[in-house]
């Protein structure tokens, strides 16, 4: 397995960055707006997102987390459950703008499985997607990110992993190929 | 541990403390669901469920018919009363007729001990165990011990009396097992009529006075006395029984400390606990109702998870 760093410390924090300044162009004072992070790894996309944007902006963003499990389309083609985690939305959408954000968007999947769920909390003006990692050309279904972090192109058999300075110890997006004898 | 050791759930005896700490942590995420303004998700959409109830129930059916449309299952139900077994048709016949129609999962009580085994030994579905007769009544005692946990934070170390109508008691038996498989300390107390000869085999503390029992324990739980199952006479009157083993506020309030009062429902009220005692804010009945559906759900969803798709 070949591991290749594709976005380091530094970058990574140009990347959140420009992220929140994209956001705040569209949603202004996000007066309207809700950002939802989406289980498991969403979140932290969306707790460094909310950091930087109420540094910026000085004020609090609303913020909830979405738990996708129950509106998965691959429940019972898993040899496992998926065990679900936790959902924190104590606002409802109606009539709001909803960021949904992710950390790595392949088949797109997830977030059909997010919409979906995001609709038992009301129904939303607009939703947008933010993704940290697209790994394009690897949609099974017509979605697309609105913001993006980074781009990359992928093989089916690499994977992409993002690691969090809190988690894993450092900042950083890693591209892992397995050896091409193997 | 991402997925139950077992194929049914048959009883708590079958289970092992991961398996009910994966029920806890699911029904955690589902009684989220069911507090939400849309209390659906379409995890089931895909399962069809038969409810046989063999035996009168409400609250359980009730409980398992809403967990199961709550996860968009299809379901048929079916009440001894109104069924075929009126007319001769044996378990075996009947479970099959219904499987016949695309049936993945039976939820079934059933006024015989080990009905639930029986059946899970022979039919291709899954089958969850509802109740049967004086056995176990697992997702009950899963309930218990989920309600227990959400107000004391956990149930390991907890000392619970379960008192009452031990003999008759499926809920009794289920809730050892589940109680001292999580941790925690059993006693029961009841008439010597109502205790089993050999119940302190199952590693539980026998007292046969109430108040001794409250003082001991962090958790009381009332079962109801089933006269219903009662051949003969256990006890000289119901006044009598309620006089030694009714939980009155009198008593609640002579306690050193603070208990938790539960009840599996239906409650007689004057009986088993006077009614300020049923409506204090000790009493975590009606959390118990409430956490019911979400550990359905979680036993539900996790034994589908289970089902290969052809």
């Amino acid at each position: 397995m070949q591991r290749q760093v594709i976005l380091n410390s530094k970058h990574f924090e140009l990347t959140i960055n420009r992220l929140c300044y994209q956001l705040i162009e569209i949603h202004n004072d996000f007066s309207n707006t809700v950002l939802i992070g989406l289980q498991p790894r969403g979140i932290n996309v969306l707790s460094r997102i909310k950091e930087r944007l109420e540094l910026i902006l000085g004020k609090e963003v609303v913020c909830g987390d979405l738990d996708i499990t129950f509106y998965r389309d691959d429940f019972r083609r898993r040899e496992t459950p998926i065990i679900p985690s936790a959902t924190n939305i104590d606002f409802v959408i109606e009539n709001k703008k909803v960021v949904l954000m992710d950390d790595v968007l392949y088949t797109g999947r997830t977030i059909r499985s997010g919409l979906d769920a995001l609709l038992a909390f009301g129904r939303p003006e607009q939703v947008e997607l933010l993704t940290l990692v697209d790994r394009r050309f690897r949609r099974d279904l017509p979605i697309q990110a609105d913001y993006v972090g980074k781009t990359v192109d992928t093989l089916i058999s690499e994977r992409v992993s993002v690691e969090w300075k809190e988690i894993e110890g450092e900042d950083r997006v890693v591209l892992f190929t397995p050896d091409s004898n193997g | 541990m991402d997925s139950l050791s077992v194929e049914h759930l048959v009883g708590i005896e079958d289970l092992t403390k991961n398996d009910i700490e994966l029920i806890f942590k699911t029904a955690d995420a589902f009684k989220e669901v069911i507090n939400r303004p849309i209390k659906k998700v379409p995890s089931l959409r895909d399962i069809t469920i038969a409810n046989l109830f063999f035996e009168n129930s409400t609250r359980t059916r009730l409980s398992f018919e809403l967990a199961e449309k709550r996860m968009s299952a299809d379901i048929v139900n079916l009440s001894a009363a109104s069924s075929s077994v009126k007319k001769g048709e044996t378990l075996i016949d009947t479970v099959n007729n219904i499987l016949s129609m695309k049936v993945d999962m039976v939820v079934m009580r059933h006024p015989n001990p080990g009905a639930a085994k029986f059946l899970s030994e022979r039919v291709n579905a899954k089958v969850i165990n509802a109740g049967d007769g004086t056995h176990e009544h697992p997702t009950q005692a899963l309930l218990d011990a989920y309600s227990i946990r959400e107000r004391l934070g956990s149930v390991e170390g907890k000392k619970v009396v379960i008192v009452g109508d031990i003999i008759h008691s499926r809920v009794a038996l289920s809730n050892i097992y589940c109680l001292q498989k999580l941790g925690a300390e059993v006693m029961i107390c009841g008439p010597t009529t109502l205790i089993p000869k050999y119940i302190h085999e199952l590693g539980v503390k026998v007292q046969y006075n109430l108040q001794k029992a409250l003082e001991w324990c962090d958790v009381a739980n009332m079962l109801r006395i089933q006269l219903e199952r009662q051949e003969i006479k256990y006890f000289p009157s119901l006044r009598e029984y309620s006089m030694q083993y009714g939980l009155t506020k009198e008593i609640m309030d002579n306690l050193q400390k603070e208990i938790i009062v539960m009840h599996p429902g239906p409650i007689n009220r004057g009986v088993e606990m006077t009614s300020d005692v049923a409506d204090s804010k000790q009493a975590i009945i009606l959390n118990q109702v409430e956490n019911g559906v979400a550990v359905r759900m979680a036993v539900i969803y996790l034994l589908a998870s289970k089902i290969k798709r052809q």
